[in-house]
Parts: C-alpha cells; structure tokens; sequence
C-alpha cells in the first residue's frame, strides 16, 4: 500500500470544500498537535459540520427540558425514548432531508424516509408509523408543483415498500419555501423494554460489522451539503444525492429486529450522515473506547474507491453493529438468511482513538474526543431585524378585498387550509391492521394490542408569525401540538423538533434560532413535555435569503382509552356546537396577525402574533381530555390555520352535516374593517370546537365550570349551510367542492390521469 | 372444524403479520412459511400476503414466483388445495402462471389507498361459498400496480366460466369508472383459476377484520375457507 | 455511478435461476446485461432464455435485445 500521504496546509478553497473555517483549522491543529492528513480533514469535515456536531445549535439546545419520568432516552443517541407503562416503550424522532430534496425530490424525500427509518430501528425498536412535514413554493408554479408531487411519491415509495403505514403530515406553501423545500420525516417505532439497544460499542477486542448495502460513492460529503447555502451550482452536485433501496432496508430491519435483545448484540447503529465516519466514531466515543477500522474489508460497490470514499460515503441501507468477540460469525449467517451480505471491518480498541488502516498500513488516527467533539461551538451573533413597523401595524385597519363568505371558500379552496386527501391517497396508512383514526384529522391514533390505551401522534409548526415573533411563534406550534392531541383524547409524552432555519451566521438568522429555541423551552417546560430528540437544519437559503423560520415538532401522545377517542366531524343533526376556551383574545378580542387569511387576501406579515397563555393552554387541554374521556362530546377539532370558520367548515364536511353558530363576540359599535374577518379567520390560540349531545348540556357545563375553563355554546348541528349568523354563511355542496379542489385543481389538471 | 393456514414470507413480504392477525382472529392457526423452503407445514390454506416482494423491482412478483417455496405452493394447488394471493400474493400467482393475466400500473399512475366496495361475482370457491352472490363487501384497496389486464380471449374465457371472484362498485353496487380504483378491465378485483381453489385478489381481506378498522367483511372470506375446505387425497 | 436497487436484485435472481455469468445488470427505460460467454450465439441463446424466464412478462410485453461486444474483453 502507499504510505500515509504527506499533510498539507489546505487552500482556502479546500476548506470551504469541507464546509470547515480558517478558525476550525487551526483548532484541530492545535488539538492534534499536528496538521491533519486529507483523510483526516475530510473526516474532521463531516463530524464537525452543522449536520453532525450542532455546533452552532447546541449552546441553544442545552436549554431544552429533555427529563421527564417517562423519559428513557433523551437526545445522544439515534431516537428518544419514553415510557409507555407495562414495559414498552416508544422510540421516535424526527429528521430533515431539506437539501437533497431540492435536488432530487423523490429520492431526496425516499432517502430522507430510508434515514429515519434506521435511526428507529437501530434502537431495536420496530417503526410503527411515519409522519412526514412538507413546505414547497406556490403551486401556481409549475416547477412548484412537480417537486411537491415528486416529494410525495418519494416519501410514498419508500415508506409504501418497506410496509409502515404514513399515517399523518403537514403541508405548507409559500413562495418564501420555492427554492428551499422543505422535507421532514417522523418515525414512531415500539420496543419492549429488554429489546431496546444502544449505539455504544465497548469491550476491545470486540469485532465491528458492517451490513447492508455495498458502499458506493454515494453522497460523499453529504453532511457538509446539507450544512451549505444552496446556489445555482447545486443542481451540478446532483450524483451527490443517494437513492434508495427500501427493499434493502426492509430486510435490514427484520434482520436487526430479530437481534435485539441477543446478549452478544452490544451496539447498533445506523450509518447515516458522514456514513461510517460519524456513526463509528459517535458509538466509540459514546463507549469511551476506541475503534480501529481496516477499509479493504468494507465491501463496494466501485472499482477504485479510496479510502478517504470510502470513510465518507453515504451509500444508503447500511448498518454498523458491535458484537462479543467470538459471535461474529453466527450474527453474519443470521444477516444471510435475509440475503444481506455483512463483512467485519475492524475493532473496537482500548485507547479512544479513530484509527483507520488501509492493507494494514495506518490512514488516519484521531483522537475521538477531538473528531467527535473537538469542535469550537459557535455563538454567532444575533440581532433582532426590524420588526418594530411590522408588529405594530393593524391588520384589522385594512380593507377586505372579499366579501366574508368569498374570503371562506377561498380559505378552503386554498392549499394550506384544503383538503389533503390527494397527498395521504399515495400513502399506506393501514398496512400493520393498527390505524384507528389516519390521516385527515386532527391526530393519527393507533392502537396498542393488548391493551386499552393507545398511542396518538401529531406535526406541527410554528406559526406564520414565527418571521417577527419566532418565540411566541414556537410556543404556538407546542400549544397546537397539545391542542390536535387533546382532540381525540391523548396526553403528550414527549416532543421530537425539527428546527428548519436560514444561515446562521446573518445576525437576524441567529436571533430566529435563538428566540424559536426559547420558546420551544418556554412551552414545553410550561407544559410538562420534554423534547426527547431532535435535528437542527439550518443553512436553508438561497442567494443570500433564508427561509422563514420554520420549527417543526413531531409529538407522541397517549390515549388512555382507546374506545373514547373521538374525531373531528360533527356525528349527530341536533347536536350542540361549542367554543371551549377563550371567546376572544388580543386587544380587539379577534386577532388577524400573521394569519393565513391575511396572506391570502393582502400578502403580508403584519400584527403582533395570537396570544398564547401557557397555563391556560394547559388547563384547557386536560379539561378536554377529561370530558373525552368521560364521554361528555361527540366531537372535538381544534382551531388553527384559517380560525373558527375554517375549524367549522371541517368540522361540517368531515361530518356530512351543516351548522349554525352564533359569533362568540358580539359586534363592536364601530367595528374595524376587518374586524369580522378577525372574528371569522382570527388565529386565536387556546380554542376547540366541539360538539354535544343536548342531553349532555348540563353535564359538560358543570365539567368546564370545575376545571375553570371558559366555554360558551354556539349553535347547533344541522341543515344543509354552515354558518356564522350575521356574518357569514355558505352552502355545505359548495364548501364541500371548494375544500375537495384544493389540491387536486392545481396538480391533476381536468383529463390528466388520477383526475 | 379448524383449519392450518399457511403464510408466505418472501423478502420485502409485509401483510403476512396482519395476515397472522386476521387468521388469528377466526380462531384458526397460522404459521409463516419461509420462502426458500419447499415445506408447507401441513397448511391446508395457502396465503401469499401483500407487500413489495423483492421491492417490486423489475415487475411485482416477478422474483418471488421463483422461490422454492413457490414449488411446493403448486403442487398444493395441483392436489386441490387453497391457495388465496393478497395484492402482491395475487401478482406473484400471475407471474408464476398460476393465474392468467397480469396486474399492470393504476391508470392515474399513483399509488392508492383507499376504501372500496366489492361485489361478489361468485360462489363457486371455498374461499366465498358462505357469501351470497352479489352480496356487497367493503375492502381497502393499497397498491400502485393493481390494473388487472387480460387479452380478451382469456378475459371471455373469465367470464364464460365463472371465474371472475369480484368487480369493483359504488356503495349500491353499480359499475362505474369512479369505483374503479386503478383502471382494471372490466373492475375486476379478483379472479379464480379453473379449478376454483386459487383465488387472487388486489383488495386486502386481512385488513378489514375488525370494525375498529374500519370493516370487518374480510372476515367472512377466511371463515368461508375454513368450513369448505376441500377433502384433499393422500 | 448512481446506485441501482432494480439492477442489483435483477442480477440476483440470474445468479438464483442458473445463469452466474452475468456480471452486472442496470434497470433503466431498458435492461442492461454485462455477461461472458464462450460465443455469440451461445450467450445469444442465454440472454433469449433469461429474457423469456425472467426479464419480460409476455403476457403484456415483447422484448428484443442486442449484444455488443464490450472494449477491451
């Protein structure tokens, strides 16, 4: 073999290859009292890019509340963990593919699937359900709209193939996400107790195994991708992107599976970003030992690879495990009976170095505390933008392009408010006979055999506010989270966020991730919901603009009985229609700001962002999930996007049936220009819609005067309009028409197939 | 009576769980059966369960039906015994020959799940003969390749001899194009062979088992092949 | 060389059904096979026999191939 190539002192250019700075140079320098071989640089460049180290993100992160007494596993290792009771245990979590889906949307989106997948199941647990958050641009755009769909086909092929069922999303478009889509997937996965497995190798002398897929030249220096601007040149970095193989990965799944639990299985990981770089080294230094790694015996798929390939390839459908000395061979035949091929490929050692060997002959050698962790945090500054103008604008002052009942059927012929059935049609959502309540309500339920519970799972985003107010923003998307959960009955147990941001290192970029990381910790600490795992995605721009904040949070609930859940449509003509929580809110008691009507009808961001009260939002919360549970409604949709009428609208066409509620405010003397609209479309936060049996009245008013929760009946169930009396009011058929076009008018034009 | 049934596993195979789960359900016995031995186990009903079988690369089921468990399965039917192909089962039995046709792309090009309304075509097969004919069955469809096609003689040849199993209709069990998820000729949803003991369909049974999920009619086609299972020599 | 799922099972399931002398396959708009043999005709009547097994459903396709000789083999 060729001896160890000479260090050299990198360009800058080389550098910036690497997504490493001049400063981060020197440091490692420094640390190994020497200057790094390529190798070792390309290595230090993975782990020590955004992606992998949280360099930026982590003095912020530490602030999140993270323990809990069903916590088992909190963020360090693949997934986090909580308590399920009677010994099972739920591990989830929720990761972006942002980059590579703006490249190559279905194996950007495919792969993005394929990678959470593995994180699930590397904890030994196995995936039950996938969720999936996406945002594109304006689907008035043609280009807009081929990459959504391609994005759907992805997250559909993969998740479809490997046969979990997707059972619940969010979609979002704006111009603002046109160049940077954005791509997260949620994978929730159960394990009992004995079952669940840690990335942590120990014991020198141990052997390290590889399985799966041969290792191409797939994605090298894909971590430091996703950790880079987007520019014209990126659609060159194309044979960047992976693609996937989900039959691969689906008897990767059931080979591991079948090995949690086995006493020689002593640490499994997945081989993700930075491929066997980051997951070899973060399993070794989280055993506090060392791994020595010999590349000829990994297995490729090229000819000529080097190792420096072969250290940073993300070829797809991989995993490392390690095993007790001596077992090896009997882990490798029960790989092969799955038809996955599997090669040791190095050790564990005593001394916590990264040593790699090349036909034996040293390559590289790290000290792991430095590879993995050797990093300099960044604090980089922060400054609020110019939000002063913005905020202190009244969006109730301007006029209303529409009347009040045009402006209705344009909120539910939108996108962002229409039905979503022509996205979650392309998914399995039931394959594993345990999907109670799917997609297309306020929360995914699906059952737990053998028992009366059952687990509830939800997505959610921070509020269009989150540009001006991104603190109050986040804590929304956490009240959102609690509310969509509180509707079919269940409890958070724990939050897994996705943190989808701009570049860092613009001063107003780093005060969104600052104040949207405070409110998060805000929220859940006021709501008793650690966060249990989590990514960070940031660098989502384009020619210098950045995406608008966007924090999104997967959370897992339970359901303490599964036969009271309940939906979101109205199920009785005669029934009584409620608001729980507070009937107004903000200094007019109806608030517009930041607003999907007031996108739609004036294209602006403008007005202090809904109010949120945590401890209201609490109470409230349990207060519902009590009455659930007693059986006291029929009917329980929270208000978000669009406000009372939109949640009303649904909650009418879910149901087949009309509805006639009076305003929960009464008229103001002289009231703004859209102040109706305020009162029809407001985002108020704290509020359910529900409904009753009559006979239930004096039941439920007696349950919500206990529990010091404001509520007020509305009106009732029934006829064939919906309607705000005095305000608005429109035809059940042309709702129901204009809810349905949502997105199938834009992306199946009249005599393509599917339409 | 009991029965055995015996559940295919073929790499990339994932309704045999929720088939177990179905089988389970009727109080009958259910054991997988690997796909790279030959041994039925003494299964009496043979189901290949849906799922993307060798990821549906190069045509779904078209690996699968090589399998040395696929021999055995065969032979069974050959005996007289049952054998019932789910979505991905149903392709495995086309591409092995088992059963005429093929089962080509969703004319909308898109993967489909969704609910749909069967009407039941025939009688004359253990796994329907306790449903009256043109009785009607809601079943969930999920596939993205379930548009059955066959050249129309062998589609005439269906028809003249009673082999089509279902058609997909409205909820009042009328034909239209609308109730027809993915395009198939004629809304055929599942067909028999000439013998009427292999029975491919696109729709999932074992999905709608219990009215929690939705349905529970698929109930009916497992507990029907119990108590008609054929008497099969030696 | 982007990886190819369909290609790698394609080529497997050859190897299963008695032709190990593929030595690679890609599945793109059309079927690529890399394969020895000692003839023309002999690897001509090989590639007719897996298409037929394997590669074409005739019941809803045709298939026609051609070999060409790869540089330097």
């Amino acid at each position: 073999m060729r001896p160890t190539p000479v260090p050299l002192t990198p360009t800058a250019a080389e550098l910036r290859e690497l997504a490493l700075t001049e400063l981060e140079y020197q440091a490692a320098t420094v640390q190994l009292d020497r200057a790094p071989n390529p190798l070792e640089l390309g290595m230090l460049g993975a782990l020590w890019s955004e992606h992998c180290s949280y360099k930026t993100s982590k003095a912020l992160l530490r602030q999140l509340p993270q323990h809990g007494e069903r916590v088992v596993q909190g963020p360090g290792e693949n997934a986090g963990v909580v308590d399920l009771g009677e010994d099972l245990l739920c591990c989830f979590k929720i990761e972006s593919h942002n980059h590579p889906s703006a490249v190559e949307p279905v194996q950007g989106a495919a792969t993005g699937v394929g990678g959470i997948l593995r994180d699930v199941f590397a904890m030994g647990a196995r995936p039950v359900a996938l969720l999936d958050a996406i945002r594109v641009g304006d689907l008035g755009d043609p280009g807009q709209r081929q990459r959504f769909a391609r994005v759907v086909e992805g997250i559909g092929w993969y998740g479809n193939c490997i046969g979990v069922p997707t059972v619940g999303g969010e979609t979002y478009f704006d111009q603002a996400y046109q160049h940077n889509c954005l791509v997260n997937a949620m994978c929730v996965g159960l394990a009992r107790r004995d079952q669940l497995v840690r990335a942590r190798a120990s014991g020198p002398g141990n052997p390290l195994l590889l399985v799966g897929a041969d290792t191409g030249r797939d994605g090298i220096h894909g971590a430091t991708f996703a950790s880079v601007e987007l520019d014209h040149s990126a659609e060159e970095r194309r044979p960047a992107v992976q693609v996937g193989n989900p039959f691969l990965e689906k008897c990767l799944l059931e080979a591991c599976l079948e090995l949690t639990g086995d006493p020689d299985l002593i640490g499994l990981q997945d081989c993700g970003a930075a491929g066997l770089t980051s997951s070899c080294a973060e399993m070794a230094h989280r055993g506090g030992v060392g791994l020595e790694i010999e590349v000829d015996q990994v297995s490729r798929r090229e000819q000529g690879m080097t190792p420096y390939e072969v250290m940073l390839s993300e070829s797809q459908e991989r995993m490392v495990l390690v095993v007790r000395r001596g077992s090896e061979d009997r882990f490798r035949a029960a790989f092969q009976r799955w038809g996955l091929h599997s090669d040791v490929v190095g050790r564990v050692i005593e001394e916590p170095l990264f040593r790699i060997t090349a036909g034996g002959d040293e390559v590289a050698s790290l000290p792991l505390q430095v590879l993995v962790s050797g990093f300099p945090e960044r604090h980089p500054e922060a400054r609020a933008p110019e939000v002063a103008a913005a905020l202190a604008a009244d969006p109730l002052a301007r006029n209303p392009p529409w009347s009040a009942e045009a402006a209705w059927l344009m909120l539910l012929a939108s996108p962002n408010c229409g039905d979503s059935h022509w996205i979650w049609r392309q998914y399995d959502h039931q394959v594993g006979d345990d999907t109670v309540l799917g997609p297309g309500g306020d929360a995914a339920v699906l059952r737990l055999r053998g028992r009366p519970d059952a687990l509830a799972l939800t997505v959610d985003s921070a509020h269009r506010s989150a540009a001006v107010n991104p603190r109050q923003a986040t804590a929304i998307a956490v009240a959102e989270a609690l509310r969509n959960l509180a509707c079919v009955g269940a409890e958070p147990l724990g939050i897994t966020n996705c943190l989808n941001f701009g570049d860092p290192d613009q001063p107003e970029i780093m005060w969104q991730l600052q104040e949207a990381v405070g409110g998060l910790a805000d929220a859940a600490r006021a709501l008793g919901v650690p966060v249990v795992s989590g990514n960070v995605s940031l660098y989502n721009q384009f020619d210098g603009q950045g995406i608008p904040p966007t924090p999104t949070l997967g959370v897992v609930g339970l359901l303490p009985e599964l036969s009271r859940r309940l939906g979101a449509g109205f199920t009785k003509a005669g029934d009584l229609v409620a608001l729980v929580g507070p009937a107004g809110a903000g200094p007019a008691g109806v608030e517009l700001g930041g607003s999907e009507y007031q996108r739609l009808a004036h294209g602006v961001l403008e007005g202090l962002a809904p109010e949120v009260d945590l401890q209201l939002e609490g109470r409230t919360a349990a207060a519902m999930r009590a009455a659930i549970h007693q059986g006291l409604l029929s009917s329980a949709h929270d208000c978000s996007l669009g406000g009372l009428a939109v949640a009303l609208a649904e909650s009418a066409l879910l149901g087949g049936i009309g509805a006639r509620i009076k305003p929960p405010l009464s008229l103001p003397d002289r009231p703004a220009p859209s102040w109706r609209m305020g009162l029809l479309f407001g985002e108020s936060q704290g509020r359910y819609l529900v409904s009753l049996r009559p006979a239930q009245r004096d039941a439920v008013t007696t349950h919500f005067g206990k529990h010091r929760t404001p509520w007020a009946i509305l009106g009732r169930v029934g006829g064939s309009t919906i309607a705000v009396e005095g305000v608005a009011e429109i035809a059940w058929e042309a709702a129901q028409s204009a809810w349905r076009s949502a997105l199938p008018s834009r992306l199946e034009p009249a005599g393509a197939p599917g339409s | 009576m009991s029965a055995r049934f015996g559940v295919a596993v073929f790499p990339g195979t994932w309704s045999d769980r929720d088939c177990v789960h179905a089988v389970g359900l009727t109080g009958a016995e259910a054991v997988p059966l690997w796909h790279a031995d030959r041994d039925l186990k003494g299964c009496e009903v043979v189901i290949l369960p849906g799922g993307f079988a060798y990821g549906d690369y190069l045509r779904a089921g078209a690996i699968a039906r090589f399998a040395p468990l696929m021999e055995a399965v065969r032979e069974h039917a050959q005996a007289g015994g049952l054998v019932l192909g789910i979505c991905n089962g149903f392709q495995i039995l086309c591409e092995a020959g088992m059963l005429p046709g093929a089962l080509l792309r969703n004319s909308s090009l898109q993967f489909r799940c969704q609910p749909t309304w069967l009407r039941v075509e025939t009688t004359a097969t253990p796994f329907l003969a306790s449903c009256q004919p043109g009785e009607l069955l809601q079943l969930p469809v999920s596939h993205g390749e379930g548009r059955f096609y066959a050249d129309p003689k062998t589609l005439a040849r269906l028809n003249d001899e009673g082999r089509v199993a279902f058609r997909y209709t409205d909820q009042g069990g009328g034909l239209s194009a609308e109730a027809n998820p993915n395009g198939s000729l004629e809304n055929i949803a599942g067909i028999l062979n000439e013998q009427g003991n292999v029975m491919g369909m696109m729709p999932h049974p074992e999905r709608a088992c219990e009215q929690l999920l939705g349905s529970d009619h698929g109930l009916q086609l497992f507990c029907s092949a119990i108590q008609h299972l054929p008497l099969l020599t030696g | 060389m982007v990886n190819d799922p369909q290609g790698l099972v394609v080529k497997d399931a050859l190897h299963a059904l008695g032709y190990p002398e593929v030595a690679g396959a890609r599945v793109g708009k059309f079927i690529s096979l890399e394969l020895a043999g000692p003839d023309l005709d002999a690897v001509r009547a090989r590639v007719d026999e897996m298409c037929r097994r394997l590669l074409c459903n005739g019941v809803i396709e045709e298939y026609r191939f051609e070999l060409r000789p790869v540089p330097g083999a």
